[in-house]
């Protein structure tokens, strides 16, 4: 009865039943895969076409390199129908589909917050247009205006001293992940109808708040539903009905994301798990000889085009904490299925190719989802192309397959989800070594003085005590923790009201799952700290004002970083410890309380904010990135490194475990196919050590100390930094030197 | 934490890439340490991860003591036992305990001892290894050979690969190059070769010093019928280490000598695969 003609042909030659009934990507995936054991032979270069696009895109790069913002819409607050349909080179482009009328051309997303608007504009000398200022300061409310009416003075206090910092309170919080896959298998109409099925069965229930409020977001969601055909017609395609061959299916799921960044500047915007979905159309159409592989791969190259060229308003500030111009359109590759079949395609090669085609590039965020059972050869070709470009980073499937299933994405860095059945509520992190000062100081800012946290009772006596910092770092640990989930709970009511994602979260189930993911940063410092007060002796020093502000360390003490449990059973507690003081306190909606260990680059700006602390570390130098060792301190190689921070436990941050490494490429004797074999060996080894994340860059201090200096020589240089690839030359002079004063391991794995 | 106890001291920071002096300064001016049965020992420093030490991946431990003053050493902060810090053998036993599992997990790995000379301290060394076979890990000694007559059959069995290092065929080359003789080193190769044991040939070729065709010529022939070598492995001379010839006071005569050309190294790698041994 919900089959109509379209489906029929759109679905030809396709096997399984259930997720025809039903919507069900994940039953569609593993009905249909052909997993790839190959190697990567058979790929194709670009095509010409595909080269045409890339070529008009390149004074637009060099150009932003410059300056940074190229142009914004000022007067059109951007939605899925604000703006006509934009090319690059339309007679070229197989994939179509821009955020505004022009490439590189930004939009304002007011609903988050007409502040970021108004500092976005004022960074790069625009005015904001008086009518949509009127507009959002005085008729709509914003996100931003309602979370401020909520925040308490402590939380606001907070927030200043940089205790508790990136939250998203004035932007949109990201790390959704609609399942754009759906558009293109069922069509809109279909999922229209099936929203309107599951709001039916919603008619009979009680209007609690809980359930008007459901029923108001649904009725968004058909309208985000209506508006994205109307979009995708703008283009002249009729995305009612699914796709029926491998370009459709491609260009339909690209106007499913096409859609959600137009209305939504989300911190994070990923893509999902997209190549091995593309993968059985290109199939259908290979076998069907309507497509050749030069054609396969000029898809999902001319979609990987649209995908380095988002570009959201942002501010300085924001960039500060995440620089670079991120906005993590992460795509999954790889990965296993329930049923042991790997979810490799020949399509997450030909993804993976596009960093040859077009060269490296931050965006998309290409994730592999490595397990030891992948193939062999895919496991070879991601070292292979992982040394060539310093774009890819790794996570554990074996680990995430038991908590997610086989259709999960990464949202942002690490943050794992089941596709379409799962959101989370972001939250950024607390400053864990500014806690810890705090402890120390009863409460007082260790820069401003300024009585933030409780007013505890600060350490006593010349020489710190372990026992007796922990007890306080503790209950100062219990105040952060109430606080920052206080602080979660006004954000995510006031986003959901205000900003809601109508068409993201249309591509999603009525019943989710939501997580509320909070996070810490500094975790290296604290552990070397509390390391220090108990395995030498630290003496606090007053500065004036009563407050410790520096600290003398004497003797020896083990660091993080070394696989050494004396000091990595302390990180490992600080996890666990801070978890249990979050879980304590009931969130918004009911959301699983989950964490990070990830800083992106806001290591930095957190650093910069830090007080001295007992580990030696200055006041302002930065902290280590994500669940890394501080700088320079892992100085027993990299195995030593990996395996302190694989010890983390992943159940007490399972929002994801950050860890970057940078090592040189070296001499090698043993030829390239060993030196291969020995880095598959060393990556299934950390995982299978319960190691997480692994950012894997192979490239050398003195090629990114000549590219700061040299910039015009390297275009697309990319590197790893925390959860994310940047363009290196876009980072801020500054992380390019926290970038650079990182540990580099000499003899790569 | 009992197990701790012994890590009042932790074991000394760096690689071998870092300069260590005097950590022990009463410690013997001997070659030959064997004080308590090797329940202690003097080491530089060790290092995790490397690709180059032996098969898979390494924890290197360079312990310190040496009878060789190689006009090409890089680390000549491990000539004397001095230069190492004195730890308990325990200490080395639970820290290589941590990285066991993880050794385990990948192919062919585990611990080399290097130095220095870790046959200066054969009581200590084979205990190392003793230790390293009971934890299930791949084992290999990087010698010189010079002391091989201190390895007893006992000892070599805890050894799964000897790392070799012919520093010359020329006896008065080798004289010049390690103020010592080469008999003791070819003894030890033929000693390892009727045993069966693997063995990496190693060969630093430094321009002006090794690079004479017939001393070279001399090494392949000798390695090319031993069935248990595996590879020889030719060493391109760096000036890695001059630094701390400079910080030591030491007379460095290499200061002038350019690192192995392409073509050289082509060259002799040319000569050890004619002669019939792989060479890499």
């Amino acid at each position: 009865m919900l089959q109509e003609v379209s489906s029929t042909q759109a679905w030809r030659k396709f096997s399984g039943t259930d997720w025809q009934n039903e919507i069900s990507v994940r039953d569609f995936i593993v009905s249909n895969i052909t997993p790839y054991t190959g190697g990567a032979e058979f790929l194709a270069t670009p095509s010409r076409r595909t080269l045409a696009v890339w070529e008009k895109l390149q004074p637009y790069f060099r150009e932003e390199a410059k300056k940074g913002v190229l142009d914004v819409d000022v007067a059109t607050p951007s939605s899925l129908t604000s703006h006509g349909p934009g090319y690059i080179d339309r007679d070229n482009e197989v994939i179509v589909g821009l955020q505004t009328d022009q490439p590189f051309r930004r939009a304002i997303m007011p609903t988050g917050g007409w502040g970021m608007i108004e500092g976005g504009l004022k960074a790069i000398g625009r005015e904001p247009d008086p009518a949509v200022r009127e507009t959002f300061t005085k008729y709509r409310k914003t996100h931003n205006a309602a979370v401020f009416d909520l925040y308490t003075p402590e939380i606001r206090e907070c927030r200043r001293s940089n205790i508790i910092t990136g939250l998203p309170d004035a932007y949109g919080r990201g790390r959704i992940i609609g399942d754009y896959r759906r558009v293109a298998l069922y069509g809109v109409d279909r999922l229209i109808a099936a929203k309107k099925a599951e709001r039916a069965q919603i008619d009979a229930r009680w209007p609690t708040e809980e359930v008007m409020r459901l029923r108001e977001e649904m009725a968004d969601q058909m309208r985000a539903l209506a508006d994205l055909k109307t979009m995708a017609q703008g283009y002249g395609f009729d995305i009612g009905k699914p796709a029926a061959n491998a370009r459709e299916a491609v260009q339909w799921t690209y106007f499913g994301y096409l859609g959600a960044i137009k209305e939504m500047n989300g911190a994070a915007m990923s893509v999902g798990r997209v190549s091995s979905f593309f993968d059985i159309y290109i199939e259908r159409d290979l076998a069907e000889k309507t497509m050749t592989e030069d054609d396969a791969q000029e898809l999902i190259d001319q979609f990987v085009i649209k995908l380095r060229i988002v570009r959201f308003m942002r501010t300085p500030e924001y960039d500060a904490l995440f620089s670079g111009d991120p906005y993590w359109a992460t795509e999954c590759i790889g990965g296993m299925a329930l049923d042991g079949r790997t979810l490799v395609t020949r399509s997450s090669f030909r993804m993976l190719q596009t960093l040859t085609n077009l060269g490296p590039a931050p965006e998309p965020n290409m994730t592999i989802l490595w397990s030891k059972r992948l193939p062999e050869a895919f496991k070879r070709c991601c070292i292979t192309v992982s040394k060539e470009s310093s774009a890819l980073q790794f996570e554990n499937d074996d680990l995430m397959l038991p908590q997610f299933g086989d259709d999960y994405a990464i949202a942002c860095c690490v943050s794992g989800m089941r596709v379409g059945k799962q959101m989370q509520y972001f939250g950024a992190r607390v400053n864990l070594a500014k806690c810890l000062l705090y402890a120390i100081n009863g409460g007082r800012d260790e820069v401003s003085g300024v009585q933030v946290g409780p007013a505890y009772r600060p350490v006593e006596g010349d020489v710190l005590d372990y026992d007796d910092v922990m007890a306080k770092f503790d209950d100062m640990m219990a105040w952060l923790a109430r606080t920052y989930v206080h602080a979660m709970n006004c954000i995510h009511w006031s986003h959901d009201r205000y900003n809601y994602e109508r068409l993201m979260m249309a591509l999603h189930d009525r019943d989710i799952v939501r997580t509320m993911a909070f996070g810490i940063a500094g975790l290296s410092v604290v552990a070397d700290s509390l390391s220090a007060i108990k395995y030498a002796k630290v003496k606090p020093l007053r500065g004036g004002d009563g407050l410790f502000t520096d600290y003398e360390t004497t003797g020896e003490f083990p660091v993080f970083g070394n696989n050494d449990p004396r000091v990595d059973d302390i990180a490992v507690d600080l996890v666990k410890r801070f978890m249990d003081h979050l879980r304590v306190h009931a969130t918004y909606r009911g959301a699983i309380h989950t964490q990070s260990i990830l800083t992106i680059t806001s290591n930095v700006v957190y650093g910069k904010g830090t007080g001295n602390t007992p580990d030696g570390r200055r006041k302002g130098e930065p902290f280590g990135p994500g669940a890394n060792p501080m700088h320079g301190r892992d100085s027993h190689g990299w195995l030593a490194s990996c395996l302190s921070v694989a010890r983390l436990p992943y159940e007490h941050a399972q929002d994801g475990i950050s860890y970057t490494l940078s090592v040189v490429p070296g001499e090698t004797r043993q030829g390239e196919a060993e030196r291969i074999s020995r880095a598959v060996d060393a990556l299934d080894m950390y995982f299978g050590q319960g190691g997480f994340h692994i950012n894997l860059n192979v490239l050398s201090k003195e090629t990114l100390m000549d590219a700061m200096e040299h910039p015009d020589k390297y275009p697309q240089l990319t590197i790893r930094v925390s959860g994310y690839a940047v363009n290196f030359i876009r980072l801020t002079r500054e992380q390019q030197q926290d970038v650079i004063s990182r540990t580099f391991f000499h003899g790569e794995i | 934490m009992a197990e701790l106890q012994v890590a009042a001291t932790e074991l000394p920071e760096g690689s071998r890439h870092d300069l260590r002096r005097d950590l022990s300064p009463d410690a013997p001016e001997i070659e030959d340490y064997s004080e308590g049965e090797g329940a202690f020992g003097y080491m530089h420093s060790y290092e995790t991860g490397s690709r180059l030490d032996g098969p898979g991946i390494r924890i290197t431990l360079f312990l310190s003591g040496c009878p060789l003053r190689c006009q090409y050493c890089h680390n000549p902060d491990t000539w004397h036992l001095k230069h190492g810090m004195r730890v308990p053998l325990e200490l080395i036993v639970t820290r290589l305990g941590h990285f066991a599992p993880a050794l385990r997990a990948m192919k062919k790995s585990g611990l080399t001892l290097s130095g220095g000379e870790p046959l200066v301290q054969p009581a200590f060394s084979g205990r190392i290894f003793a230790a390293a076979k009971a934890l299930g890990l791949h084992t290999a000694l990087d010698t010189s050979g010079f002391l091989g007559s201190r390895a007893t059959d006992e000892y070599l069995e805890n050894v799964d690969l000897v790392i070799l290092d012919i520093k010359s065929w020329d006896p008065d080359t080798y004289r010049r190059v390690t103020k010592q003789d080469i008999e003791p080193t070819l003894r030890f190769a033929e000693r390892l070769a009727a045993m069966g044991k693997p063995v990496w040939v190693r060969y630093v070729l430094v321009p002006g010093l090794t690079d004479d065709p017939a001393n070279v010529e001399g090494v392949a022939k000798f390695v090319a019928p031993m069935k248990n070598v595996e590879w020889v492995g030719v060493l391109p001379f760096h000036q890695l280490g001059a630094f701390k010839w400079k910080a030591l006071g030491l007379d460095y005569e290499l200061v002038n000598t350019p690192p192995a050309p392409r073509a050289l190294v082509k060259r002799v790698h040319a000569q050890i695969r004619d002669a019939g041994c792989n060479v890499r």
